[in-house]
């Protein structure tokens, strides 16, 4: 009754959430039928800097099912406690934006008051009549290179420092034979996530319920715990299901406070739902950043200097910096390497991670330039990469836990076809358009941090695990699913994981593509756990049939315990129901240990792009990208496919469509809906792959994973302009990359 | 979105008495873009007249021309094998619009109404002499990427977004329309204004006005036809430009032209000296370079847009090639 079970780590398992995804049964935050709720709208700022000089909200508070519209004339003073320590995903410096505390504006935008009503089109008509009047001050909407300023000191030790040098990377520059300088232009990128954040608050006495869309409950109970000034266990925060998010919901927003606020004013649960026209003002976004890379080599190929320089936009509030120079500082090896980073004080809301946060950014001006590069020295794109392969971190000067990007670059350029490519631009053409061939290296940092999980085993053979983990689409219900079946010994039908809820084991924030070697090491260890438990028990067991064995002496496999070396194996079901136990728990946590210190761990890819550019209307279309990446061990091959293609199809929009148009007289995003703010659709797709090298990282945690998701939309965006270069023998470096600019 | 009443109507009798006395009310039909402006403020009808129930959903052949319902979806018109076979353009412009889901609900006669895709008629936060009149203009010196090069005043430029009305210009079709007087057609060429002085005044209809067919007479149909759309993604995206031409062909001479072109004018934009110059003459790759040469003349670009001229003149040039197998 009990075949043989295979491994299901390494299996390309289908999303265990798949049907209740596709028969509409998985719940997201805006969905929760609470009773007795009412529904907010907001009132957002019109100008981009001033004080609010009066609100008229007479003709709101009198219209149908208004229940009460807050300002900051009535709102309740929140205490918006200071954390002692700030969570990564916030602002490393400044205050965040508080709601309803006062009348300045930084922003437009910025929420100014919320009607809460019966119905959500009652709330929104009654939002519709509140008048707010300004007197407005002189507004800095010009993205103006010379107003960068040094990061803060908490930034610069978050690893965001304002200058590094090693070597003497200018004179290295000036003497060098070959050389390129140019700049690059990111404009503002927004998340667009489908599912638009929401928040559904509710008040049982002191007590607040927070269904939300958030990609760490833990650290939304903390936040909201600290702007109210409550204690944690005060709050319990439920997200099961988030529908997509790209980094948009890593932090606490402010819209989430409105909720609680609101709720609190009416005494009845209140719905926050953010229209997509919010989104661009009420959530973060990627800043617009202009990089300067100068590059140095000799004739041949070895680099001598990298001079990498970025400007970035924040807000006038606080200050969010990435890590925009890494790729500078550790993709080449190179002996003289300086970077500059400045920070752009803008009226707009605070940019926020948005998936390769900095990496992403800085790659493509980096990547781009060494195609520049490739072409100044008449040397083939991955020679030139080769020739300065990266054997360490140099920047951190430790050795990489593991690395086998040059598997990559070969895997990559066979499965393209990569030798296939005239070197000369405007060469190759393909039914009347000219086609393109481009490549670039992904990568980015691999991090793990402290985790835990609950492991249970029922007397009926099935599992539970839960850990307040989240699974915004790359698959953690299912990747979390395996490894426990495995650690267990179980089918995967027969383990049931749980994630998105304060209510569960602590989880880290899910992203920077940390979950798996984070809460998938504690997940496994956390059967590990039980089934130490459980040898313990059955040892002790001296009528049952593993008397005095201990857990070494044990296996778990197919649904049971098995005396290691042969035997009969038991099931689970049996061995619970004789020693009459209901269940068995168990608890693991893992963290990451000296290896942090002592190696730099790091997925890799080469990223491999064909375009067809229209020689004279200038539309660019993607043929196809191949990706050949280092991931570590793959525990799903097919949801792992499936994050690095959909990083692809994210790199197209950056490549080709997204910006933010944005208007310095407003202040203000002008194509703010998904109508004329443009991501790729279908048809921009054509052939995507990603392959996989032999991996394995075990020095970096006892699963031998390294994170995907990031890396999936590092490297693509440069590889697709480097492609529309050979095409046209045109340098786009302002992205994106429209059919103007080709014109 | 301000409270409205709803109302839906089974005769286009109803539909005008309805919104010819009632103050305020206006038509939805598919509602693909009324929803959108309902929801982003943008117009604030008092009463919705849903006219789905009026069955002028058909496409008919008669001996002098073909019939399209005015009630009849994108997509049932695009798939038509009589408009597919006798005017291509037609068929191909209406597949070049939006994407399927909204093919499937936006009517014909809905769609040769839709606003603009200026960022500041759709923002109402933003002066917009079209959405407010007297406001002002912002997209004179703003985000005015996808703003119109022709037609264009001090007090407007938005473009005219839409493919179908472009290439119903282009076979000389007609509007069949009845209204509180009674019925009369109109050009399609002459059913869009220019902004001028008064942007929000955007067609010659008049309240209470029911669009109910689109009329193409057969001997625009028996031309040659072709739609180019351009665009900075594949679909789903209006035109940054489009041309819509039609031949009368006889062994490579063309013997009668139109050319309209779309996403670059303040309403459908007919190009007669274009057509002028192609008239009596063989098409050939010079010729179409010729007529691409000078179909942005007059062209008033304002910044952002200016690509538009070089792409427009392009545009039609490829339009031509294609159309004469050249390309």
């Amino acid at each position: 009754m009990n075949a043989p079970l295979t491994p299901s780590v390494g299996q390309p398992v289908s999303r265990v959430d798949g049907p209740l995804k596709v028969t509409g049964h998985a719940r997201y935050a805006a969905e929760f039928d609470i009773p007795d709720m009412l529904h907010a709208a907001l009132v957002l700022s019109t100008v981009p800097n001033g004080t609010i000089a009066a609100i008229d909200d007479e003709a709101a508070r009198r219209a149908p099912g208004v229940h009460a519209v807050i300002t900051h004339e009535n709102a309740p003073r929140l205490p918006y406690r200071r954390m002692s320590q700030r969570p990564q995903v916030d602002a490393q410096s400044g205050d965040q934006l508080q709601v309803f505390q006062g009348p300045k504006i930084h922003f437009n935008g910025q929420p100014v008051a919320v009607v809460v009503a019966e119905t959500l089109e009652q709330a929104t008509h009654a939002a519709s009549l509140v008048n707010v009047a300004y007197e407005e001050d002189e507004a800095f909407t010009r993205f103006e290179l010379d107003r960068g300023q040094r990061p803060s000191s908490g930034n610069e030790k978050a690893g965001r420092p304002a200058e590094t040098q090693m070597g003497d990377a200018d004179a290295a520059f000036a003497a060098a034979p070959v050389k390129v300088d140019a700049t690059y232009i990111q404009p503002r990128e927004h998340h667009n996530a489908i599912e638009p954040h929401a928040t559904i608050a509710l008040w049982d006495g002191d007590f607040l319920t927070l269904y939300d869309k958030t990609q760490w409950v833990d650290n939304d109970r903390k936040e909201i715990a600290h702007v109210f000034g409550i204690h944690e266990d005060a709050i319990r925060v439920v997200s099961p299901f988030v529908g997509g998010a790209f980094g948009s919901a890593l932090r606490t927003w402010p819209h989430v406070t409105v909720a609680a606020l609101a709720a609190k004013v009416v005494r009845r649960p209140v719905r926050v739902e953010l229209t997509r026209r919010e989104l661009y003002t009420s959530v973060g976004f990627r800043p617009h950043t202009e990089q300067r890379v100068a590059l140095g080599a000799e004739r041949d190929g070895t680099l001598t200097a990298i001079i990498q320089e970025a400007w970035t936009q924040i807000s006038d509030y606080e200050e969010y910096a990435e890590v925009t120079l890494d790729p500078a500082r550790n993709t080449y090896a190179c002996p003289n390497v300086r970077t500059r980073y400045r920070l752009v004080e803008m009226n707009t809301n605070s940019p926020c991670p948005m998936r390769g946060p900095g990496v992403a950014t800085g790659l493509l001006a980096h990547e781009t330039a060494m195609d520049e590069l490739a072409v100044a020295l008449g040397m083939d794109p991955i020679a030139l990469r080769l020739k300065n392969y990266a054997e360490k971190d140099q920047h951190k000067d430790l050795p990489w836990s593991s690395k086998e990007l040059r598997e990559c670059y070969r895997i990559g350029a066979e499965r393209f076809g990569w030798a296939g490519r005239n070197p000369e631009p405007r060469s190759m053409r393909a039914d009347g358009q000219l086609v393109g061939y481009g490549m670039a290296t992904a990568a980015y940092p691999a991090h793990r941090s402290k985790a835990s999980a609950e492991a249970t085993l029922f007397s009926n053979g099935t599992a539970l695990i839960r850990t307040a983990a989240s699974d915004m689409g790359p698959g953690t219900y299912t990747s979390m699913t395996q490894v426990a079946a495995d650690a267990l010994g179980l089918p995967l039908e027969a383990v049931r994981f749980e994630l998105g809820d304060t209510d569960m084991p602590f989880a880290p924030v899910h992203g920077g593509s940390i979950t798996l070697a984070s809460v998938g090491t504690a997940v496994e260890a956390a059967c590990r756990a039980l089934l130490d438990d459980l040898s313990h028990v059955i040892g002790a067991d001296l009528s049952g049939p593993f008397a005095g064995l201990s857990a070494d002496d044990l296996e778990w496999r197919d649904g049971g315990a098995v005396r290691r070396g042969g035997g009969e194996m038991v099931p689970f079901e049996k061995l619970l129901r004789e020693l009459k136990l209901d269940k068995i728990v168990g608890h693991g946590t893992s963290a990451p240990g000296q290896e942090s210190k002592t190696y730099s761990s790091c997925a890799f890819g080469a990223v491999f792009a064909e375009v067809r550019v229209d020689p004279d209307l200038g539309t660019v279309r993607v043929h196809r990208v191949i990706g050949a990446y280092d991931i570590g061990r793959v525990v799903n091959p097919k949801t792992a496919h499936s994050q690095c293609i959909g990083g692809m199809v994210g790199a197209i929009g950056m490549a080709l469509l997204e910006q933010a148009e944005w208007d310095e007289r407003f202040g203000r995003v002008m194509n703010s809906n998904l109508a004329e703010y443009l991501v790729p659709v279908c048809a921009d797709i054509r052939e995507l792959d990603a392959f996989f090298v032999e991996s394995e990282d075990r020095i970096f945690n006892p699963l031998g994973v390294k994170g995907v998701a990031e890396l999936g939309i590092c490297g693509v965006a440069p590889a697709i302009g480097n492609a529309v270069y050979h095409a046209t023998g045109r340098r786009i470096r302002d992205f994106p990359i429209l059919p103007d600019k080709l014109l | 979105m301000v409270p409205l009443s709803y109302i839906a109507v089974a005769t286009p009798e109803a539909a005008i008495r309805r919104t010819a006395e009632g103050q305020g009310a206006e038509y939805i039909a598919g509602g693909t873009d009324m929803i959108q402006l309902l929801q982003e403020g943008i117009v604030a009808p008092l009463e919705l007249v849903d006219i789905n129930g009026i069955a002028f959903d058909d496409v008919s052949v008669a001996i002098d021309g073909i019939r399209i319902g005015a009630m009849a979806r994108l997509s049932d018109v695009a798939d038509d094998p009589v408009i597919r076979e006798r005017v291509p353009v037609v068929s191909r412009a209406l597949y070049e619009s939006a994407s399927p889901q909204v093919r499937n609900m936006a009517t014909v006669g809905g769609n040769l109404l839709q606003r603009t895709r200026c960022l500041y008629f759709r923002d109402a936060t933003t002066p917009c002499n079209k959405r407010v009149p007297g406001s002002g203009c912002s997209a004179l010196d703003g985000q005015n990427r996808v703003n119109a090069i022709l037609g264009g005043s001090d007090h407007c430029i938005a473009a005219y977004p839409g493919d179908l009305a472009v290439a119903l210009v282009a076979v000389d079709a007609e509007l069949m329309v009845t209204g509180p007087t009674g019925e009369r057609t109109i050009l399609v060429e002459n059913l869009h204004q220019l902004p001028g002085d008064t942007p929000h005044i955007e067609t010659v209809l008049k309240p209470g006005d029911l669009i109910t067919a689109i009329w193409i007479p057969l001997a625009a149909a028996g031309r040659r036809s072709h739609y180019l759309k351009v665009r900075d993604r594949t679909t789903f995206e209006w035109s940054l430009a489009s041309a819509a031409v039609s031949l009368g062909l006889h062994d490579d001479v063309i013997l009668d032209a139109r050319v309209a072109v779309g996403g670059v004018g303040t309403k459908p934009w007919r190009l007669r000296h274009v057509e002028d110059m192609l008239v009596n003459q063989r098409l050939d790759q010079a010729l179409a370079r010729a007529a691409g040469e000078c179909s942005a003349d007059g062209a008033e670009p304002r910044g952002q847009n200016a690509f538009k001229v070089t792409l427009l003149r392009r545009t039609v040039e490829r339009a031509l090639l294609q159309i004469g197998g050249l390309a």
